[in-house]
């Protein structure tokens, strides 16, 4: 057997056309569009341009907790109900990239292999690519590429212990953050104030020693907690053997009820699309601050002077963004 | 805080068939993410169907087979027609394992292009891939 090439080599074909194609319902043209768009190449701009209209219909479930909470096989559970009832599911699964060689090893299919050949669902790994928070820098933007697609739902699932949960929940209108019992979670809750950034809690591994311990510090907690409007539930499963997972999904429906209805998912929407246009806009201002220092005489010497002790670093990053005005 | 992503190359490793050794496929999975590469790793006992349809939503730049089954001449057509039929035939396929002397020049002729037997330097699996995945842009 011979393998004949399609589509390569030659120009790439227009940006217009790829998007075309990913709303047609192409898989070939979604995957390649994602990779545009995550390795941020110019004519991702556009094509998000062109996608952007698109989106609005898929519904962002978040979820988060600690390696080896059962993320995974949580998210193989709701997908298979979710699959049942005839919704289609995109999952975005982000791990972390190593700060030591800039790879990454994503292994989050294995615990999803199942839905190999159901087309309704679409299983992408992403590597954090050295942005702190369990996310990477176009996450958003790849959601929003499978959003366009028709995807009902995209789930995106990260990694996260303390603080750099709350990425996901800036991204998701609902966020799951799952704990398990035994891993001192309590303690590691009020450290780091992930409980606030839950709009459901989940007990997974229910059936482990210290579930009902850990719902009652959990609950405990929530009650000390001021979330106007919505008192984030407490859902215990088992996610290997499915248990609790249809109630989960009633918790989801329900909050998904309260946003609509409240006009919360709206203000949430705004705040989530005003801040990636202040990630953006830093990236920006970044690359630009970057090309007045990088060779820069000016620079040179007042790093120059700067070493000297002459001048303080304050001063010198006072000059460089003044430098920026058009 | 990076606007221009330097380019990484996405490898699947997958390990078709029934052989339950899956030993070297996490080395080579290893090697390849410390090389900087951003590795899928899915495990034993996938399906040709399994491994393109991971390689498609996945979009990886090439994928490496390990197998020490002997099954190789069985398996490896039907990987690269179940990749031809997703459209994806500019992925760089590899293959490791047991491939006996005889079988590796049909292997290559069949569209393997890398194949690398037991105690190839990692340098050189990393060198391969590297020189050899499609170019970027590819639509």
């Amino acid at each position: 057997m011979t393998r004949t090439p399609t589509a390569e080599p030659g120009p790439a074909p227009a940006v217009a056309d790829l998007a075309t194609r990913v709303l047609a319902g192409d898989r070939l043209a979604l995957t390649r569009a994602i990779t545009r768009v995550e390795n941020r190449r110019r004519e991702a701009a556009a094509l998000l341009q062109a996608l952007t209209p698109h989106t609005g219909h898929a519904y962002l479930l978040g979820i988060t907790g600690p390696p080896g909470g059962g993320k995974s096989t949580l998210t193989t559970a709701l997908v298979t109900l979710l699959r049942a009832r005839g919704d289609t599911v995109a999952i975005i699964a982000v791990d972390p990239t190593s700060a030591l060689s800039g790879g990454a090893l994503l292994g989050d299919r294995i615990r999803m292999l199942e839905f190999y050949d159901d087309p309704g669902v679409f299983i992408r790994s992403m590597a954090s690519r050295g942005v702190l928070g369990g996310l990477s820098a176009t996450t958003g933007d790849v959601a929003r590429v499978l959003d366009a697609f028709g995807f009902d739902w995209v789930i995106i699932e990260t990694v996260g212990v303390g603080q750099g949960e709350v990425a996901v929940a800036g991204l998701a209108d609902t966020t799951l953050l799952i704990e398990v019992p035994g891993l001192g979670d309590d303690v590691q809750a009020i450290k780091a104030g992930v409980l606030e950034v839950a709009d459901i809690l989940v007990i997974n591994k229910a059936d482990k020693e210290g579930a009902t311990k850990l719902a009652t510090t959990l609950r405990g907690m929530l009650s000390l907690a001021h979330t106007p409007g919505w008192s984030p539930p407490i859902v215990q499963t088992v996610a290997a053997t499915g248990q609790g997972v249809p109630e989960l999904l009633a918790a989801i429906a329900n909050h998904r009820g309260y946003l609509e209805h409240s006009g919360a998912r709206t203000d949430r929407t705004r705040a989530r699309l005003r801040a990636e246009v202040l990630d953006r806009a830093q990236e920006l201002l970044t690359a630009r601050l970057l090309g007045l220092m990088d060779g820069d005489a000016g620079f040179t010497a007042a790093l120059a002077q700067l070493v000297a002790r002459e001048r303080d670093p304050a001063s010198v990053a006072a000059d460089l963004v003044a430098r920026l005005a058009p | 805080m990076v606007t221009a992503i330097e380019r990484k190359i996405r490898v699947l490793v997958a390990k078709p068939g029934l052989d339950g050794h899956d030993r070297g496929a996490k080395v080579i999975a290893r090697a390849l993410r410390d090389a900087g590469m951003e590795v899928i790793y899915t495990g034993l006992h996938q399906t040709p169907e399994m491994i393109a349809e991971a390689a498609l939503q996945e979009d990886v730049d090439a994928v490496g087979l390990s197998i020490l089954s002997g099954a190789h001449m069985a398996l490896f057509p039907r990987v690269l027609a179940e990749l031809h039929k997703r459209g994806m035939d500019d992925v760089l396929v590899c293959a490791g394992g047991i491939i006996p002397p005889d079988d590796v020049e049909p292997v290559r002729q069949m569209g393997i292009k890398g194949v690398f037997g037991p105690g190839t330097p990692m340098d050189e699996v990393v060198t391969f891939i590297r020189a050899n995945v499609r170019p970027e842009g590819h639509a």
